[in-house]
């Protein structure tokens, strides 16, 4: 049993074309690349518009606010998360859009559910780049029905 | 062009072990080519085209080399546990385009002995931005299913009964793993692994393998064996979308349309289906992609017997599958086409035997669950359709 919030930080490989990205996250900041020809935000950090074929691709700063697609408390972890468990592997829909893969953090994982409402916060990898994880807030409107 | 019956799966064969520490890979590789080759009444010499997963490197030479074959021609198109089915696809188009005229396709692994290690792939655009959050196998299905539960209302006991279906047609098959008819209430007894899916809710860990062999109606009418006909194949990779996922379908609805309408078929036309069953989840998802149920349908469509053969509403994997007969290398794709191959020949056990079985279908699901994942659908016929 892990303690809340003591998840592992495994430190992510960073090459060039996603660096900005992870750079950004040492400050604090969740970027979102958008396409400046068909205006899509997607993820994950690329700089091709799959929906489009452009490469005129820019950065832009996420609110880090969202609900959770999907969540599922993983009972069993392995490599770094051998002696982690139980955690929450989630999907986050982030208000621009995408569903971006992460974990529900700061809570019983038991008390994580679709459709709650979470915001972003940062897990030092202490190799110049964080983690972007998410803890519940509360609820506002009607994020939390079903699309 | 199509490739209806420009095809037909001559020889197949089934490796009986399960757990296998005194055999090589090359050697489960060699042992399941010479009992394909020897079903369909061919040797390695008649061999011209040679298909895996290039589970060595560079593809499928060195199997070629260690099998001593004269080849002009090999894929090793991986795509996980659907890549068999793909390539029986695959071979199916290069006979029908006269490129060779006998292909053997193999396959084998040994995580049961060996542990089974999650394939990942550091230098993989996406790797950095998932793996870091801890995804297990059963963790990313685990997302497809809670999502689906969410939306459509789908129950574990629904998804139990899948592994009671399973279980049920594993009873009659000497060499399955997991002999024991299991009930709802065992499937959810058994640990939470990710919730909601159970360790019953997932498939076995096996060494072994299997191969089969495709030829064309030239070959195939000079042997004495009962063939099976190829009557359409599809595939179709789903991914991410740009972060737009939907974990609720897979890939199978796009794979399942295009087979079906290369085979001239309807999903109401198929007597027997074998479905990848990684997970319950996984079988729930693709009847309803396939067709077979309406969106959303699937746990009605699975409860009260619907899959067990031979009355159910959709007979399916009569050997029980990788829930509980094998899943030799964490990869289904190939145990499914050898049971559709032995429904079409009646050569399935007797209890499980789907009657008058003309059409079968053989899908595939490969790497992960709606999220980034390989699809491939195989509509295969009875010698004679
Ligand atoms: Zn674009």
């Amino acid at each position: 049993m892990s303690e809340l919030g003591s998840l592992p930080t495994p430190v992510p490989p960073v090459n060039p074309e996603t660096r900005v990205f992870w750079d950004a996250t040492a400050n604090g900041r969740l970027l979102l690349p958008r396409c400046t020809v068909c205006g899509s935000v997607f993820w994950y950090p690329k700089t091709l518009c799959g929906a489009c074929g452009s490469v005129a691709v820019e950065w832009i700063e996420s609110s880090g606010l969202g609900i959770v697609y999907s969540c599922t408390v993983t009972r069993r972890g392995v490599g770094d998360y051998r002696d982690a468990v139980p955690y929450v592997l989630a999907y986050v829909e982030l208000d621009e859009g995408p569903r971006v893969m992460t974990n529900i953090v700061d809570c019983p994982p038991e008390d994580v559910a679709i459709g709650q409402r979470v915001a972003v916060v940062f897990h030092d990898t202490g190799a110049g780049c964080s983690l972007p994880r998410f803890r519940p807030v509360a609820q506002t409107g009607s994020q939390g029905l079903p699309s | 062009m199509s490739i209806r019956g420009k095809a037909f799966i001559a020889g197949a064969y089934e490796h009986p072990g399960r757990e296998l520490p005194d055999l090589s890979l090359a050697q489960i590789h060699a042992e399941v080519a010479l009992g394909a080759l020897a079903d369909a009444g061919l040797s390695l010499s008649d061999v011209n085209a040679y298909f895996c997963d290039g589970q060595f490197g560079f593809g499928g030479i060195s199997m070629a080399d260690y099998l001593g074959l004269s080849v002009r021609y090999t894929d090793s198109t991986n795509t996980g546990g659907s890549s068999y089915i793909g390539h029986v696809g695959h071979a199916a188009a290069a006979i029908a385009a006269g490129k060779f005229d006998v292909a053997l396709i193999t396959m084998a692994g040994k995580p049961r002995t060996q542990g089974r290690v999650r394939p990942t792939f550091q230098i993989a655009p996406e790797y950095a931005f998932e793996e870091v959050f801890g995804p297990t196998t059963l963790g990313m299905y685990a997302l497809a299913a809670s999502r689906h539960m969410y939306e459509y209302g789908t129950t574990s006991e629904q998804l139990a009964e899948i592994r009671v279906a399973a279980s049920w047609h594993a009873q009659f098959n000497p060499h399955a793993l997991m002999r024991t008819p299991v009930t709802v209430e065992d499937v959810l007894a058994s640990p939470m692994v990710s919730d909601p899916l159970h360790r019953l809710d997932s498939c076995l860990i096996t060494d072994g393998g299997g191969a089969v062999v495709v030829v064309s109606p030239d070959v195939a009418r000079s042997l004495d064996r009962q063939c099976v006909k190829v009557l359409g194949h599809g595939e179709a990779a789903k991914h991410l979308g740009g972060g737009r996922i939907d974990l609720t379908y897979t890939g199978a609805v796009w794979s399942g349309p295009q087979a079906f309408e290369e085979a001239g078929i309807t999903p109401a036309d198929v007597d027997y289906a074998s479905i990848y069953d990684s997970f319950t989840i996984t079988v729930l998802q693709i009847v309803e992609d396939l067709g077979f149920c309406e969106k959303g349908q699937g746990g009605a469509f699975v409860s009260d017997g619907g899959l067990i053969a031979p009355d159910g509403r959709l007979p399916f994997n009569t050997d029980g599958g990788g829930l509980c007969n094998n899943h030799p290398a964490s990869r289904g794709g190939m145990t499914k086409i050898i049971e559709a191959v032995r429904q079409l020949r009646g050569e399935a056990a007797p209890q499980v035997q789907v009657r008058d079985c003309e059409i079968a279908v053989a899908h595939g699901n490969g790497g992960s669950l709606a999220t980034r994942t390989g699809a491939a659908t195989l509509v295969l016929g009875r010698e004679d359709t």
